[in-house]
C-alpha cells in the first residue's frame, strides 16, 4: 500500500499543475496516469526517436514538466485506475508485454484531472482499416507510425482538427483537406473571440501556419469511407456540404467530433454533476470535501483552462487560495462556452448511420437493432450496445447524440482487470500470466 | 541510427524500432489486431486507451490494449479471434 | 374501458411467459411494466436452465419447465441464446462422489437423464478444472439462455397475439382494478402479480431479498464448455441463515464466462460487496485456478425473490389476501429463469380450471398463510 496526502489521477496539464502547486506548497504528491508518460493527450511525447524530425519541443510542455520534476511529486505512469473509494484508497493496474501489476493506493485528497477522450460518431465504413480517431491519428504517429506521403483526411469538429492536421502534416502527411462540420457563421464568434484569449490565438496562427496548402472547408463532413479496391481498407471519403456530395481519394482519415469528459471515476465516487460535467466549486473542490477536480471533466475549455484549475486545484490542497488564478478561471469558462456553441453537432450527422452500421464496436451492435428500443438500460439488455470492453466509452457519447439517452451507472472495475486482481486482500499483486502457460 | 529488434506477429517476425507500440506495430504488418464479434478485422481507433478495438493476443495473452504497450525484443503478437 | 380478461403486473421473464400462455388462449391480455422490461431479476440472474432437486416438488416444476424450455426451443430466436450444453455437478472428494450416486437415482427417478463422470472424463470434459477433482453428475439436458431476450421473446410473443403493453407503475391492484401511474385505470378479471421482489402492491407477500453477485469475464472461446456447479452447492447454497458463496460459473454462447453465487439475506443495497466477491472468487479459484487470468469485464448483484420453503408462488393469492380477483406468480428465488414457462402453464391451467402436467399444489400461495400471518402477527 503506498501512501500519500495527494493523488493526483492524471498526468496531463491540469494534473501537472495540481501536482506541481501542491507539492511546492509542501504536500506529498503522487501522480497517476494510464499513459506510459506523463503529458496528457495533448501534450502526448513520441515513443519512438525520428531522424530529422521537425517537432518544436513544446515550450509549455518543458517548462510544466520541469517545475514538476523540481516540485517533487512522483509520477507514476502505465497505471490504469479500476477502483476507487471516497474513503481515500484507490487500485491501478499495470500491464506490460508479460506481467500485470495492481497497486493499492491511499490518500487523504484526490485530485481528478482525468481529461477528454474524442467523442466518435458512427457513419457507414467507420470501422473500415484505415479510420481512426483525429487525436488517435496523431497518438499512433506520436508511438511509431509513419505518415510521410500518406494522403490523409482530417475532419469532424472541434478545435484539435487543425492542431492534428498541423502535426501529420509535419511530419510528412499530404493533408488533403480539414473538413470542419461547423459552418463558418457559427465559427467566426468563436474565432473573434480567440482576441480575447491572446494565447490561444497565437496557437491557431501556428496550426493554420503549417497548412497553408491545405483547404479548411467548413461546414462539410463526412457521410461514408469507401473501401479501396481491395475492399478491406480505406480509398476514399464521401463528402457533403449539405448541398453538394462529393468524393476524395485519401489512404487514412483522421476523424473525431469534439471531445468528451473522463468523468467515470468521479460518476463512481459519487461526485454532483451538471449535466455531463463534474460540479466544482470557485476551489475546484467537488461535492465531496476531499475531492478536487480540475480540466475538462469540468468543462471542455482546453489548455490554458486546464493549467489554471489544475494549478487552484492543487493549491487548494495545500490550504492556499488562488485568488488571481479564480479570476483567469472565470475568463476561461466563458471561453469554453463559447467552443460549446461554436463546435455544436449538427442535426444531419444523426442520419449518418444506415441500418447496418456498427453503433457498438465491442459487441458489433448495428444502428438498425437499436430501433425500438426505448433507453439505454433496455439497449443494454437487449442489444448488448455498451456492455463490451469499453464499457461504452465510445458508443455511449454516440448513443446519447443519435437517441437522446443518458448513459447510465458506473460500476467497478472501471476498466476490465484480471479476475485474481480484483478484489484481493493483498496490497500488491504481481500476475505473471504466461506462468502457467507451456 | 535507431535501435531496432524482433517481434513475431501472426508468425511472421520483423524489424521494429524500440519506443513503437504494438498497436503501431500491427499497423505496419498490415495485420488487424482483433477480428470483431461479427468477424470484421479491427485496429486501433482512439489510440489512447479508451475504445479497445486494438486489443490483441500479446505474448499469449488475449485481450490486451495495444495502444498502451511498447513492443519488447522477442515479443510475440498475434490477432485476437 | 372493455374490462381484460387478465391484467400482469411485471414484465419480468415469468410476468411475460405468463402474459404469452394468456394470450394463446385468446385472453384479452394487459401488461404493465414501471421499469424496464426484464430489468429486475430477470437482468439480474444467470440464466441457467437447471433440474434442481432440493425437494420432490421443486424437482417435478423444474423438469417440467426445462421440458417446456427444450419443446420451444426451435422457436427461440437466436438473441435468446439458448443451448443445451449440460450441468456438471462437480465431486470434490470421494464422499461428493457418493452424493453424485445418490443424486443420480433420485434424477433418474425423475426420468432426467444423467450421467456420472469419473475424475478422467471430468478432466477430459472441462480441462479447465483444477486436477484431483473426484468426479461428477453430467446432466445433459440442461441448458443455458440469455434471460432479457428470453423475457423480451415471451413479451413479443404476447403482444403479437394481441396483449396490451403499459409502460407505467401499478399503484394499486385490488377488486379487478389496476390504478396505473399514469392515471390510467384498467379493469380485469384477474390481476396476476409478477412483482419479483417488488412486494408494495401485496404487503402480505412472503417473501425476502436474498442478494447475489455475478462477475462476467470478457471473451474465452473454448474455456469453458458446460455449466459447473459445485456439489456442494445445496449445502452451501441454500441455507436460509448465513452468507454463503459457491463456485458455479457458466458458458455463454458469446465465450464470456458468467461466474457466481453468492446468497444474502438482509442487505438489500445493490452495491457489490468486495468481501462477497472475495470469497466468491476465492472459492470459483479453488476449482478453476486459470480462472485468475481472466478479465473481469463487469460486476452486478441482484435481488432472488425468497420464500420460507424455497419453492415459489404460483396460484391464487387466496389465504394471503380477501381480494379473489388476485393471483401470483412470485417467489422463484433463483429459479425465476427455469421455471417461468412452468409457471406460466401451471398458473393458466389454474384459472381455466384444467388439469397440469405435474401436481400443483406444492406451489400454492396458500400453504404459506400461517407463517404469513405469524410474520404480520
Amino acid at each position: 500500500m503506498t501512501r500519500t496526502e495527494v493523488l493526483v489521477i492524471g498526468a496531463g496539464p491540469a494534473g501537472i499543475a495540481a501536482a506541481t502547486a501542491a507539492a511546492e506548497n509542501g504536500r506529498q504528491v503522487i501522480v497517476l496516469d494510464d499513459n506510459l508518460n506523463a503529458g496528457g493527450q495533448i501534450w502526448r511525447g513520441a515513443t519512438v526517436e525520428k531522424a530529422g524530425s521537425s517537432h518544436q519541443g513544446n515550450a509549455a510542455k518543458r517548462r510544466a514538466m520541469t517545475r514538476l520534476q523540481q516540485s517533487g511529486a512522483q509520477v507514476l505512469g502505465g497505471r490504469c485506475v479500476f477502483s476507487v473509494e471516497a474513503s481515500g484508497t484507490l487500485q491501478t493496474l499495470q500491464e506490460t508485454g508479460s506481467d500485470s501489476l495492481v497497486e493499492q493506493f491511499q490518500f487523504d485528497q484526490l485530485i481528478l484531472a482525468t481529461g477528454a477522450r474524442e467523442r466518435f460518431l458512427p457513419f457507414p465504413g467507420w470501422t473500415l482499416a484505415g479510420v481512426f480517431g483525429a487525436g488517435g491519428l496523431q497518438a499512433l504517429v506520436k508511438g511509431g507510425y509513419p505518415v510521410a506521403g500518406k494522403r490523409v483526411i482530417v475532419a469532424g469538429t472541434g478545435p484539435l482538427l487543425l492542431a492534428v492536421a498541423a502535426h501529420l502534416a509535419q511530419d510528412g502527411a499530404a493533408v488533403s483537406s480539414v473538413l470542419e462540420q461547423a459552418t463558418l457563421a457559427q465559427l467566426a464568434p468563436f474565432a473573434t473571440s480567440l482576441w480575447a484569449n491572446p494565447a490561444k490565438l497565437v496557437q491557431g496562427a501556428r496550426y493554420r501556419g503549417k497548412l497553408w496548402k491545405t483547404p479548411y472547408r467548413t461546414g462539410s463532413w463526412i457521410i461514408e469511407a469507401i473501401a479501396g479496391s481491395d475492399g478491406r481498407k480505406l480509398g476514399a471519403v464521401r463528402v457533403t456540404n449539405g448541398t453538394r456530395t462529393w468524393e476524395e481519394p485519401c489512404d487514412l482519415l483522421a476523424c473525431g467530433y469534439h471531445l468528451v469528459p473522463n468523468t467515470e471515476i468521479a460518476a463512481l465516487l459519487g461526485c454532483t454533476f451538471r449535466g455531463a460535467f463534474v460540479q466544482v466549486d470557485d476551489a475546484q473542490r467537488t461535492s465531496l470535501p476531499n475531492v478536487f477536480c480540475a480540466g475538462e471533466p469540468t468543462g471542455i475549455a482546453g489548455l490554458e483552462a486546464a493549467m489554471v484549475q489544475g494549478e487552484i486545484a492543487g493549491l487548494s490542497c495545500a490550504g492556499l487560495i488562488g485568488t488571481s488564478l479564480q479570476k483567469r478561471a472565470v475568463v476561461e469558462r466563458a471561453f469554453a462556452r463559447r467552443m460549446e456553441k461554436a463546435f455544436s453537432l449538427r442535426p444531419e450527422l444523426r442520419s449518418l448511420p444506415r441500418a447496418d452500421t456498427i453503433v457498438c464496436r465491442c459487441e458489433d451492435v448495428a444502428f438498425g437493432s437499436l430501433h425500438g428500443r426505448t433507453s439505454w438500460t433496455d439497449a443494454k439488455l437487449q442489444t448488448r450496445c455498451g456492455m463490451g470492453p469499453c464499457q461504452g466509452r465510445t458508443c455511449g457519447p454516440a448513443v446519447e447524440y443519435l437517441l437522446g439517452w443518458r448513459p447510465v451507472s458506473v460500476r467497478q472495475p472501471l476498466f476490465p482487470v484480471p479476475l485474481q486482481a480484483f478484489c484481493s486482500h493483498d496490497e500488491r499483486v504481481e500476475i505473471n500470466q504466461l506462468k502457467e502457460k507451456v | 541510427m535507431r535501435e531496432t529488434f524482433p517481434v513475431t506477429i501472426n508468425g511472421a517476425t520483423r524489424q521494429i524500432a524500440r519506443g513503437t507500440t504494438v498497436a503501431v506495430a500491427m499497423l505496419l504488418a498490415e495485420q488487424p489486431c482483433r477480428l470483431s464479434v461479427s468477424g470484421e478485422p479491427r485496429g486501433a481507433l482512439c489510440g489512447m486507451g479508451i475504445c479497445f478495438e486494438c486489443r490483441a493476443v500479446v505474448n499469449g495473452i488475449p485481450h490486451r490494449r495495444t495502444c498502451q504497450i511498447l513492443c519488447e525484443q522477442d515479443m510475440t503478437v498475434e490477432t485476437n479471434r | 374501458m372493455k374490462p381484460f380478461d387478465i391484467l400482469i403486473v411485471g414484465a419480468g421473464i415469468v410476468g411475460s411467459a405468463v402474459a404469452r400462455e394468456c394470450a394463446l388462449i385468446g385472453w384479452r391480455v394487459g401488461v404493465i411494466e414501471g421499469g424496464t422490461p426484464a430489468g429486475g431479476a430477470t437482468a439480474a440472474g444467470m440464466g441457467h436452465v437447471v433440474v434442481m432437486d432440493d425437494s420432490p416438488a421443486q424437482l417435478a416444476l423444474t423438469a417440467f419447465s426445462r421440458s417446456l424450455w427444450q419443446r420451444d426451443s426451435g422457436k427461440l430466436p437466436k438473441s435468446v441464446e439458448y443451448e443445451t450444453c449440460g450441468t456438471i455437478w462437480v465431486a470434490a472428494d470421494d464422499e461428493e462422489m457418493v452424493e453424485v450416486h445418490a443424486r443420480r437415482e433420485v434424477y433418474e427417478e425423475a426420468g432426467v437423464e444423467t450421467r456420472v463422470l469419473t475424475a478422467a472424463a471430468l478432466a477430459n470434459k472441462e480441462p479447465n478444472l483444477r486436477r484431483g477433482l473426484a468426479g461428477g453428475l453430467l446432466v445433459p439436458g440442461d441448458g443455458v439462455v440469455y434471460p432479457p431476450a428470453a423475457a423480451a421473446f415471451y413479451l413479443a410473443e404476447a403482444r403479437r397475439l394481441g396483449a396490451e403493453f403499459f409502460q407505467a407503475r401499478a399503484m394499486s391492484a385490488s377488486q379487478g382494478q389496476v390504478l396505473l401511474s399514469d392515471g390510467v385505470s384498467l379493469v380485469a378479471d384477474r390481476i396476476v402479480l409478477a412483482v419479483g421482489t417488488e412486494c408494495d402492491l401485496l404487503p402480505s407477500l412472503p417473501i425476502q431479498k436474498r442478494k447475489g453477485h455475478l462477475v462476467i469475464t470478457d471473451r474465452y472461446p473454448g474455456f469453458l464448455h458446460h455449466q459447473l456447479v459445485e456439489l456442494g452447492y445445496l449445502k452451501s447454497a441454500h441455507k436460509i441463515a448465513d452468507d454463503s458463496v459457491a463456485f458455479n460459473i457458466q458458458p455463454r454462447q458469446t465465450g464470456q464466462l458468467l461466474l457466481g453465487s453468492s446468497r444474502q439475506y438482509g442487505n438489500e443495497g445493490p452495491e457489490a460487496e468486495p468481501e462477497m466477491l472475495r470469497r466468491m472468487i476465492d472459492r470459483a479459484k479453488q476449482y478453476m485456478p486459470g480462472l485468475e487470468n481472466l478479465s473481469v469485464l463487469r460486476v452486478w448483484t441482484g435481488f432472488r425473490a425468497a420464500t420460507f420453503d424455497k419453492l415459489p408462488l404460483i396460484g391464487p393469492a387466496a389465504g394471503l389476501s380477501e381480494d379473489r380477483s388476485l393471483w401470483l406468480a412470485a417467489g422463484f428465488e433463483g429459479l425465476g429463469i427455469t421455471n417461468a414457462p412452468g409457471a406460466a402453464r401451471l398458473l393458466v391451467d389454474a384459472m381455466l380450471g384444467r388439469k397440469s402436467a405435474i401436481d400443483a399444489e406444492p406451489y400454492l400461495p396458500a400453504r404459506l398463510m400461517e407463517p404469513a400471518r405469524l410474520a404480520h402477527a
